[in-house]
């Protein structure tokens, strides 16, 4: 047996070795990766499926998937892309090339190490311009209907236009990207792999919208603590993380009403009356995307994953920590509504009265969503030859990992 | 003589008030115990509970006086039955697991007390299948008496529920369930609340002196029957309320219910829909569809017996929902009997009043956009608004008994092959690739070392040693049961990429 190990390591240390090895003499010729992400079975087809526990709970006769309690089916997933455009989307996706003088990338506002935002209370986009909101996360977004804030997108193809050619953030315009990617040999490559019946020589704009939105719909976050509570461990959260739970589900809190197990949030549009940071005017929100006046100051309901690690919180960042976030909800309906504003604010902000204790009890059970074991790998070499900063070790990855449990 | 009636109007407003001051402040210890028709009190195994479970399948757990009732919950396993002693129990009980029936003892009229003291935020919260909840009295919470939160199959039966907050007991997201034979009280929200279920059954129950008596709310095939619904400031209602996930409310049967003198001042919290609800009303359907109202006895209600609206009428201000379609369509009201209602109606109702030059307010009263919707022989009500109502085909909802499922909901049966993978692809391939290396060692490595040797796995990764300098140490899994453990370790062992 011992023979075996021994034998078998050499024979992995020599792959690894010319693996290695190869992929340092062929350093312009980038190869899509042919397997999928973590999460993802690789079918016969050459396409990525989900695989999930939550999957367990599909059922034909059941209630509808998505809205609540623990074991409880998810929404449809948008899946189905193979290995190769997944991973040219990766690419894509750290690749500031696709700004406009070389300096943003997606990766800029949703860096994987912030929970795939920034860690600002607005983000600040191309010539450090500042923005109006928050990068929101971009875990699970497989599963969501609507984008934005404001919920005016209704596909990932169609978002990515908004930061791709806004002239504050990313800058671009379909002309230039176009220009540049097809300008670049490695991406030509690329496209091909990923794509390989295209007719065209040429990238096209569909093409990246489709390779990102691959690469984006593999971020998937299910394997909390949170969830081994779900799958029927109890052990799984301490004494205070259930007391925290029960509160969060709890008609008091209301918390689970609007943040809908198993995606935490219910993916509707609502209005909770925050003020705007700094005496600043009213960000009308949705009111602009359904022009509907009774939508004055509704926003998307954010996702509680891995929200341990995207403060400061809402869509103007007015929040730096959990505690104070709770806090709002507690303080009263309304309570900061100006005077001369009107707003349809969600029934199910009241006034909860949540002790000190409870409040410390739901920051407890929300750090328990954190789940960050499905990663991605920052890309070595970015195929524009644009440096790469801080590419993320297995050894980072690991310690990660090691904080769920 | 005028004096004598001078005296006799002081006794009666002096017992009104003190019958008004029981209502709202006294539901305690001097109104009797109710004695439910009838209840169960299964003792062995194999005796008939819940529509999850079926049987006692397990043991009988019993919690007397001073025990938790948390602590065995904890210890029950599925199919057990846990019977509660009379006896004040102070505690939030939870039940996240599948087929658990609760079960209280009554003994010469003494129940079992659940009290929340006005500290807790709910009684009983479940998410499990197939939970049974009968015979406890619940008191003095400030959230709900008995919340549940996608559990299917669930049972909720004569249980004495008295001041327990927003909602008495609130489905939420289960399908196939049955509220039966409870009476409840002193609820600031609706005392029944059945929120985005679909095929339940609401009976048999006593709600006064609630906001809301019995609220059917984005939910689909409730038959809402023999009730008694009176002295809440809305009997009955079926809503499609905006901006929740679910967004339909249709098919709901009102049948055969008692709606009578629903016109306690409305006491629901600043900003919640029920706090729209005009006192007086018997009936409210507000953007639901295909709703039938038959055979109920309607009287007293002073705004309406029966309204049926969309979100202008009832003051209700919610954001708007694009996806909420806001009209009630397709209503069909049969025969029902209809007396003394709308002897005091609000204003906008007057309002339109005034139009027919009706001194009286209304039996029935439909505002807003609806297609559709039929009535029966109308002539013999006071109607408002029922102009575009055609003559309805169906006579009566005779054929439909139930609207609970000929069989339980079922859990979907996972193969152990399709489970193995689940938990490969869904938990595993975050550390473990095919044939490179990620976090762990790569599967055809393992596969080497494992090979015909499932249980090797099975028995590892529950608890982990650090074998390989070379990789840092594998967390435990031991959150997956053995039965998972072994689906994955066999279906590890099977992969060829």
């Amino acid at each position: 047996m011992k023979r075996v190990i021994i034998l078998l390591t050499l024979i992995f240390s020599l792959i690894l070795i010319v693996v290695a090895l190869k992929s340092a003499s062929d350093k312009n010729e980038l190869t899509l990766c042919n397997t999928c992400p973590p999460g993802f079975e690789l079918t016969d087809e050459n396409v990525c499926k989900l695989r999930s526990l939550y999957q367990q709970y599909e059922s034909v006769t059941g209630n509808d998937p998505g809205v609540g309690g623990l074991k409880t089916a998810l929404p449809t997933v948008r899946d189905g892309f193979t290995p190769q455009q997944i991973d040219l989307g990766r690419y894509l996706f750290f690749d500031p090339v696709l700004s406009k003088d070389g300096s943003v990338s997606c990766a800029t506002c949703h860096q994987p190490s912030k929970g795939f935002s920034d860690g600002l209370k607005t983000s600040v986009g191309i010539h450090n311009t500042k923005l109006k909101r928050a990068a929101p996360s971009l875990w699970n977004v497989a599963f969501y209907k609507k984008f934005f804030w404001d919920a005016r997108s209704t596909s990932l193809e169609e978002q990515m236009t908004g930061p791709l050619y806004s002239e504050d953030e990313m800058g671009t315009t379909r002309e230039q990207l176009l220009e540049t990617l097809n300008d670049i040999k490695t991406y030509q490559s690329l496209f091909h792999q990923a794509f390989p019946k295209k007719k065209s020589t040429e990238i096209e704009l569909n093409e990246i919208y489709t390779a990102l939105t691959a690469f984006e719909s593999s971020l998937i976050s299910l394997n909390s603590r949170y969830d081994q509570y779900a799958h029927g461990y109890h052990e799984a959260l301490s004494h205070e993380e259930i007391e925290g739970l029960n509160i969060f589900r709890s008609f008091v809190a209301r918390c689970a009403e609007c943040h809908t197990p198993p995606l935490f949030t219910n993916q509707q549009v609502a209005v909770i009356g925050l003020a705007e940071p700094d005496g600043k005017a009213l960000d009308p929100g949705a009111q602009q995307t359904f022009q509907d006046p009774s939508l004055r100051g509704a926003f998307k309901v954010p996702s509680l994953r891995n929200i341990d690690r995207t403060a400061p919180y809402t869509h103007s960042g007015r929040f730096n920590t959990l505690r104070e976030m709770i806090g709002f909800y507690s303080a009263g309906r309304g309570h900061e509504v100006a005077k001369n504003e009107k707003l349809h604010i969600h029934w199910h902000i009241w006034e909860p009265n949540l002790t000190n204790y409870e409040m410390d009890r739901l920051v407890d059970f929300v750090k328990t969503l954190t789940d960050e074991s499905f990663r991605p790998q920052q890309p070595k070499v970015l195929p524009s030859g644009i440096a790469i900063d801080k590419p993320i070790t297995s050894q980072a990855l690991w310690s990660i990992q090691q904080n769920t449990h | 003589m005028k004096i004598f009636k001078r005296v006799l109007l002081t006794v009666v407003i002096l017992a009104a008030g003190i019958y008004c001051g029981k209502l709202i402040f006294g539901r305690g210890s001097d109104i009797p115990a109710p004695m439910p028709t009838y209840f169960s009190q299964s003792t062995e195994p194999g005796d008939s509970v819940g529509i999850g479970a079926g049987t006692i399948t397990g043991k009988i757990i019993e919690v007397k006086k001073g025990n938790s009732i948390q602590e065995a919950v904890g210890k029950a396993s599925p199919g057990d039955l846990i019977r509660i002693y009379p006896g004040v129990y102070n505690e939030t009980v939870y039940i996240d697991k599948d087929n658990i029936s609760i079960q209280g003892v009554i003994e010469n009229d003494e129940w079992p007390i659940l009290d929340g003291q006005k500290k807790m935020n709910d009684a009983i919260l479940y998410s499990g299948n197939g939970v049974l909840i009968e015979n406890m009295k619940i008191t003095n919470y400030k959230g709900n008496a008995i919340m549940g939160q996608a559990g299917n199959n669930y049972v909720i039966r004569n249980n004495w529920i008295v001041d327990t907050g927003v909602y008495g007991i609130f489905p939420q997201f289960g399908k196939n369930g049955v509220v039966e034979r409870n009476i409840l009280t002193g609820i600031e929200d609706a005392a029944i609340y059945i929120g985005m279920c679909d095929n339940v059954d609401v009976r048999f129950n006593e709600v006064y002196g609630n906001v809301a008596g019995i609220e059917i709310e984005n939910s689909r095939h409730a038959l809402v029957e023999f009730n008694y619904t009176h002295d809440n400031t809305g009997g009955i209602l079926a809503f499609l309320t905006q901006g929740l996930p679910i967004k339909t409310c249709y098919d709901v049967i009102i049948r055969n219910n008692y709606v009578y003198n629903n016109n306690t001042k409305n006491f629901g919290a600043v900003g919640s829909t029920v706090s729209h609800i005009p006192a007086g009303t018997g009936i409210l359907i507000m953007a639901a569809d295909d709703i039938t109202v038959e055979n109920n006895i309607i009287s007293g209600n002073d705004n309406a017996g029966i309204t049926i609206t969309d979100y202008a009428f009832a003051g209700v201000d919610h954001a708007s929902d694009p996806e909420s379609e806001p009209n009630s369509d397709r209503i069909t009201l049969l025969d029902n009997f209809m007396s003394n209602n709308g002897n005091n109606p609000i204003a906008d109702v007057k309002a339109l009043m005034a139009t027919q030059f009706s001194k009286l307010g209304p039996d029935i009263i439909a505002v807003g956009g609806g297609i559709g919707s039929c009535v029966i022989n109308p002539s013999r009500y006071r109607t408002f608004g029922l102009n575009s109502y055609a003559n309805c085909q169906v006579r009566d909802t005779r054929s439909i008994k139930t609207y609970l499922l000929d069989k339980p909901v079922m859990p979907r049966v996972t193969a152990q092959i399709e489970k193995g993978k689940m938990t490969y692809y869904g938990v595993c391939s975050g550390c473990h690739a095919f044939s490179t290396r990620l976090v762990g060692p790569p599967v055809n490595v393992i596969q080497a070392l494992y090979k015909n040797n499932p249980q090797g796995i099975v028995d590892f990764i529950a608890h982990p040693i650090h074998k390989r300098d070379d990789y840092p140490e594998m967390p435990p899994q031991n959150y997956l049961t053995e039965e998972t453990r072994k689906a994955v370790a066999e279906y590890m062992l099977s992969i060829t990429k």
